[in-house]
């Protein structure tokens, strides 16, 4: 499902020095497996999201998704992809404030291949337990269901690959394992490959396998 | 979810920023939108009010104080020219005037003057009306002239009619005849008598002698004939010091006043008024509608009339509408570039809203491009939001300035004699739709590029 082989990426510093922050030899995840990944902070776990997501391009090395080498595409292809394939749920939800939570769920699928399909918009709320909310702002929900949105939103294109980035660390601890279950739950039946980036040993614990970056990460 | 219903949610988003920007845009083409169809108006007014003659004949001398005089009553006067020149055009019988349905006033009564035989001119004259100029009332200027003057159309399918009274009759010398606007001003009305002052201004003496009885009063007909008196040409003659002494003509001298001579010879007498001598006449101006079977007559009538020592013809439309471009052609075209500039001050407003709208939206423009919208989306998304405001408020703009019209079209009524409605269009306003999508285009570019420029991973990876 996906491939990283040869992947680096640096920043350039103020100084016009780069800085090296990922250089990943090999990283494999098979389709619908469910993974953790942890590391300390600013050791690139969001960096490497993003450029599994095809959000960053990487220095040099491909990024397999699916079969697709998204490093290589351009890069209204590799938004088009990432629609279509690949779900993204934030650290902050990022829900649009305009919109409802229907419409925030129908927003992921405006920019996809297909037609916004209101009615899985629809069951997918209801599925994170957000049927009595579908007209409510942003600013009208708790902070959990604000997050169940953000899922919902994530897997609405029936994307082949999740990428949660630290989906608790803004969620009250009655609702993380919530999150978590939920995450893991629709993942399962959609058979949705994920990677969960995390950084409490609790969620962790729940998973079977547990990548370190530090170990992934041959700087 | 369509692209214009995401620019939309934005518009509502920052509802009173929106709003505001939308409201300078709706002022501004309410603006534009009232200009264009006043300036319109106006200067329909304005060609129309020439448009009833093809030829005015009158003294030698400036072009455009001939038809100031005659046409729209102002300027200084212009001085006489001989009326047997002005019978060069008579046609021996009355004239055929156009009594078309509509008009009032009834056919030119008998005529007290003797019957002319026909004039050298008259084949290709349809009407020829004289004018006696040099008198006032109060602020407004007397004609001296004849009832067929309304009988005919004023301009194109424009017939005078009268809102009181009728018109004045030939064989009834010191009938009057006002405009709409000299009857609210003054105050005359029907049966009421007044005395003319000779000259133009105060310092002209008044006729104390003979008063004039106001027999009809005009409907607003729009034209500066609003604003004048006529009165019988026949009466106008008999006033003290408008008789012309025939022995100055001979010096060649036209400048002098006419003479002041003793016309109790020629007052009522036993009951009876006897009309002044055709030798001891003048006119000031003759005005002209050649015959219309005739295409090339005006233009043959004006050459000819204009290597006459004694007397030149103006074309009016053409002196006004020289005189439009070079004066109102101008302010119209002022007028209409400071209300567009405003405009374009709107369409910046609307850009600086949406720009500085953009940083705090740079997040919300990044989450769209990570769940895959790209970089021509979002662009796109901007520039429907520009040019959804601008048209939003333009739409706004173009209800709220034919409103305004609307509310306007009693004064314009009483003071211009055009009725304009809140459906009064002009052709003008047709581009004011891809103009304004233009601007606002141009306006949401700024935006729209900063937007495509976004740079999603650090945008997301900032602090919301």
């Amino acid at each position: 499902m996906l491939d990283l082989i040869q992947v680096s990426k640096s920043y350039s510093q103020p100084n016009g020095e780069r800085l090296p922050i990922l250089n990943i030899p090999r990283y494999h995840v098979e389709a619908g497996e469910q993974v953790v990944l942890m590391g300390r902070s600013g050791s690139g776990k969001t960096t490497l999201l993003h450029i599994i997501a095809g959000i960053s391009q990487p220095d040099r090395g491909n990024v397999n998704v699916a079969g697709v080498n998204i490093a290589a595409l351009p890069e209204a292809q590799r938004d088009r992809f990432r629609a279509d394939h690949i779900g993204y749920v934030f650290q902050t939800f990022n829900l649009l404030p305009g919109f409802s939570a229907l419409e925030n769920v129908m927003l992921g699928m405006a920019f996809a291949g297909g037609s916004v399909d209101r009615q899985r918009a629809i069951n997918l709320l209801e599925r994170v337990g957000l049927g009595g909310r579908l007209t409510h702002k942003p600013n009208q929900l708790s902070v959990g269901e604000q997050q169940r949105v953000s899922v919902a939103r994530a897997l609405a294109n029936r994307p082949r690959l999740l990428l949660a980035d630290e989906p608790t660390a803004n969620v009250d601890p009655g609702n993380q394992q919530q999150i978590i279950d939920l995450i893991r739950q629709t993942c399962e039946e959609e058979r949705v490959a994920l990677i969960l980036v995390t950084h409490t040993p609790e969620v962790a614990s729940q998973f079977a396998r547990v990548d370190r970056l530090e170990e992934i990460n041959q700087l | 979810m369509s692209l214009f219903k995401i620019a939309w949610r934005s518009i509502q988003q920052r509802a009173l920023s929106s709003w505001l920007t939308a409201l300078s845009m709706a002022l501004g083409v309410a603006l534009v939108v009232t200009v264009l169809v006043i300036m319109n108006t106006v200067e329909e007014t304005f060609t129309r009010n020439a448009q009833g003659f093809d030829l005015i004949v009158g003294a030698k001398g400036g072009a455009l104080q001939l038809v100031l005089n005659t046409v729209y009553h102002l300027s200084t006067p212009v001085e006489n020219i001989p009326y047997d020149f002005y019978l060069q055009f008579k046609r021996g019988t009355p004239p055929q005037v156009i009594n078309a349905a509509g008009a009032l006033g009834g056919a030119a009564g008998a005529t007290a003057t003797p019957r002319q035989p026909r004039g050298r001119f008259a084949s290709a004259v349809e009407v020829a009306i004289p004018y006696c100029l040099g008198d006032s009332y109060q602020d407004f200027r007397v004609v001296g002239t004849e009832p067929t003057l309304f009988e005919i159309d004023y301009a194109p399918g424009r017939y005078y009619r009268f809102a009181e009274g009728r018109n004045f009759k030939t064989e009834n010398f010191f009938e009057a005849v006002i405009g709409a606007r000299v009857a609210r001003e003054t105050g005359l009305k029907l049966g009421d008598k007044f005395n003319s002052t000779h000259g133009i201004g105060p310092e002209g003496h008044v006729h104390k002698d003979t008063s004039f009885e106001v027999v009809g009063i005009l409907e607003p007909t729009g034209t500066p004939n609003d604003r004048a008196v006529f009165v019988n040409i026949e009466g106008f003659y008999l006033l003290d010091g408008h008789a012309f002494d025939p022995e100055i003509r001979e010096t060649g001298n036209l400048t002098q006043p006419g003479l002041q001579e003793d016309l109790s010879s020629y007052l009522p007498q036993g009951g009876e008024v006897a009309p002044l001598p055709i030798d001891k006449r003048e006119v000031t101006a003759v005005l002209i509608r050649t015959d219309p079977s005739n295409p090339i007559a005006a233009i043959s009538l004006h050459k000819y009339i204009n290597k006459n020592p004694t007397a030149q013809a103006v074309a009016p439309t053409r002196v006004i509408f020289q005189l439009f471009e070079s004066i109102v052609g101008n302010l119209r075209a002022l007028l209409l570039l400071l209300t567009c500039l405003i405009v374009v001050v709107a369409g910046i407003g609307i850009m600086v809203s949406i720009y500085n709208s953009m940083s705090d939206r740079r997040r919300d423009i990044a989450v769209m491009r990570a769940l895959g919208a790209r970089r021509s989306t979002v662009m796109t998304v901007i520039l429907l939001e520009s040019i959804g405001l601008s048209l939003g408020g333009g739409l706004a703009g173009f209800v709220l300035g034919h409103a305004a019209i609307g509310l306007l079209s009693g004064l314009m009524v009483q003071y211009t004699g055009v009725y304009l409605g809140f459906f009064s269009f002009v052709p003008w306003e047709a581009l004011l739709l891809p103009g304004l999508v233009v601007l606002s285009t141009l306006a949401g570019y700024l935006p729209a590029m900063s937007a495509y420029k976004t740079d999603v991973s650090r945008s997301l990876q900032a602090n919301p």
